[in-house]
């Protein structure tokens, strides 16, 4: 197992500067715009912009300018600097990091809290009209976008503009420190939004993975030795059925806590890491959106890490990986 | 469709007067799984109206009397300057610049189907080959592309796609001028970051093809890895192929609207759904219709395509079900199990 561990983690390490190099690269090839002159502003000399160009290092190779990007992010953890902040990336990003955590794992435990019984239900009535009926439900969700339905739940119920005001609505929200119900509230909707594609996934998952396992011949060999059915479902039949709803958590909580909340965050207006990204786009900021897709990446890296690990102490037989 | 509809037997049935057997084609067996699909198949009648819609938008604008998607009427807006709902003139109403809804709806249905269609094509010629390649040379080709596969799945895709946006917004585009903002970017994006899901599932399917039978005999009468892989091989993974595609369309139609809800899509005046929704933000208290009506268009056509997806998975795949094979760690999983099955 320790060994397992050591060579994901050093894999992961790996992936993180081959994450690194293609964003560099993503992001120094394709804009035609001269980053000195976008620094510079409207009404700068010739002369300031060489200035600009000097202070920020672009007018040396592209190699070395790789190479000083690299040494930053692992010996500084320096993200890159923002223009329209004239500030860090790294500290913004650590500014804006607390509403992305709290919309994600709050979202995070509603869906598993949905999704999960859901699916079990489902798996154990299949065929059922209950079973059919979640199911058109489920999909019907998914294929909803996020920021429409955000949209239409301050439609019906935020309290400012809502047809039933009786929730925050956009643009309240209040850090944890102003006290657990003032955080809570603003949050119902938000979470609930984010929540709902992903419970119907998760249910959807667990659902077809439930029934076929519930068709092998342990389970038949549970129910013959006498063990009720409530048993024989949730230590046999759901336990080996969780494992691919595990993974999926870990992607989703990296990819969240990465950026992908920004249409949840544009929608109700929740200062996280996708609203600073979103602000950065009028203002051609791009040394911040990169500080950030680099920064979500490392998230995705880290949980995708997590996600292995978890997964092959749950089933070790995945421990003898090639990699 | 070919009819290979064969009676097999049929003389001898005649003189015995039993039942007689017939073998029924592929495609045949598929349409009788797949019809019986209620849902689907309203689904599929949808989406072939809906196609039929997008072509034909502009004789359809002409046709119902609807002003063209730009047009803007000043004299639907009120005393307030603000929007008018559903009138007889406009059906579904009109957004702040007067301009009528139902239109630039029926407009959007081109972006939405032209966006997924032609984004799933390409992510789909590169997963394939990417996925046959890797499968089947196994080894360091497999290597370099299953790690670059992981490289790009760490790359958080609505940042990144935001990123790209905007930087081909300023000057003169990206890479010299080739990529403009807009569409050919949103294509390009989409294209660039959806391949992954099906290059890893074509590849576990490679994997178990490339050791049966018919490819060892394929290969024992000298034929070329080209041939083996694009004649022999390819067209044995026609409907995972299919299955996969098709459900890789509606994550395809959100992803565009959700790039144009962000700002960075398809750029005005041109009407895109996600671009609506967008537009609505600021005045969906006000106006519901223009909230509304592009969302219920989106949610059908991708409800439309899921349902589609799902039905022909069922109908060409019934036993793969299940195929996790896109998951990190669980294509490993999948192939332990069905060794431990032999």
């Amino acid at each position: 197992m320790l060994e397992y561990i050591l060579r994901r983690v050093l894999w992961g390490v790996a992936m993180l500067f081959l994450v690194s190099g293609v964003i560099f690269v993503i992001f120094y090839l394709l804009p035609s715009a001269d980053p000195a002159t976008l620094r510079a502003g409207r009404q700068a000399s010739p002369d300031q912009i060489e200035r600009i160009r000097e202070s920020l290092g672009l007018d040396r190779p592209v190699f070395i300018q790789y190479v000083d990007y690299m040494k930053q992010i692992f010996f500084h953890f320096d993200f890159g600097y923002s223009y329209q902040y004239e500030t860090s990336v790294s500290s913004l990003i650590f500014d804006r990091l607390g509403p992305t955590a709290s919309l994600t794992f709050g979202a995070a435990i509603l869906w598993l809290l949905m999704g999960i019984p859901i699916g079990i239900i489902s798996a154990v009535r299949a065929r059922s009209l209950l079973d059919r009926s979640t199911m058109v439900i489920s999909l019907a969700l998914i294929s909803a976008p996020v920021f429409w339905l955000g949209l239409i739940s301050l439609y019906l119920f935020a309290d400012d503009i809502g047809l039933i005001p009786i929730l925050p609505g956009a643009g309240s929200y209040e850090p944890l420190s102003a006290g657990p119900i003032a955080w809570a509230g603003p949050l119902i909707l938000p979470w609930t939004v984010l929540a709902a594609a992903s419970a119907a996934v998760y249910a959807r998952y667990l659902r077809s993975d439930m029934i076929d396992v519930m068709g092998e011949d342990y389970i038949r060999t549970a129910r013959a030795k006498g063990l009720p059915e409530r048993k024989v479902v949730m230590k046999h039949g759901v336990r080996s059925a969780i494992t691919p709803v595990i993974t999926l958590l870990g992607l989703d909580i990296g990819v969240l806590l990465a950026g992908n909340a920004i249409l949840t965050e544009s929608v109700f207006n929740i200062p996280g890491v996708g609203r600073l990204v979103l602000d950065a786009i009028d203002k051609a900021d791009l040394p911040l959106i990169q500080g950030v897709t680099l920064f979500g990446a490392f998230f995705i890296v880290i949980f995708n890490l997590v996600v292995d690990i978890a997964y092959a102490y749950l089933d070790p037989r995945v421990r003898y990986d090639d990699l | 469709m070919t009819q290979a509809v064969e009676t097999l037997g049929a003389v001898a049935a005649e003189d015995l007067d039993a039942p007689v057997i017939q073998a029924r084609s592929t495609r045949e067996l598929f349409w009788r799984r797949f019809k019986d699909d209620r849902l689907a198949l309203g689904a599929l009648i949808y989406l072939g109206l809906l196609v039929l819609l997008a072509i034909l938008a502009p004789v359809l604008v002409d046709l119902l009397g609807v002003p063209p998607p730009n047009e803007r009427d000043i004299e639907s807006l009120d005393a307030f300057g603000l929007p008018t709902g559903p009138s007889p003139d406009h059906w579904l109403g009109v957004d702040q610049l007067g301009r009528d809804v139902l239109s630039r709806i029926l407009y959007g249905a081109r972006i939405s189907l032209l966006v997924a269609f032609s984004a799933t094509a390409i992510a789909s010629l590169i997963g394939v080959i990417a996925g046959l390649l890797s499968g089947y040379f196994r080894g360091w080709t497999d290597t370099i592309i299953s790690r670059g596969v992981d490289v790009l799945l760490a790359i958080p895709y609505l940042l990144l796609a935001t990123g790209l946006a905007a930087a081909c917004s300023f000057g003169n585009g990206c890479l010299g001028g080739l990529l403009k903002p807009g569409l050919a970017v949103v294509i390009f994006v989409i294209a660039v970051t959806s391949w992954t899901y099906l290059a890893r599932i074509v590849r576990g399917q490679t994997l178990s093809l490339r050791e049966k039978e018919f490819v060892d005999a394929a290969r024992s009468v000298g034929a070329s890895n080209r041939r083996i892989i694009f004649r022999e091989m390819l067209p044995n993974l026609t409907a995972p192929i299919i299955v996969y595609s098709t459900i890789l369309i509606p994550s395809v139609i959100l992803y565009e609207a959700a790039l144009s809800f962000l700002g960075v899509g398809i750029q005005p005046p041109a009407a895109s759904w996600g671009q609506m929704i967008s537009d609505a933000t600021d005045i969906f208290d006000a106006a519901w219709w223009y909230l509304l009506f592009p969302g219920l268009a989106l949610v059908s056509t991708v409800l439309a395509f899921n349902l589609v997806g799902d039905a022909l998975q069922d109908a060409l795949q019934p036993k793969a079900r299940r195929n996790r094979s896109w998951l990190p760690g669980q294509s490993k999983k999948d192939e332990i199990e069905k060794e431990e099955s032999q």
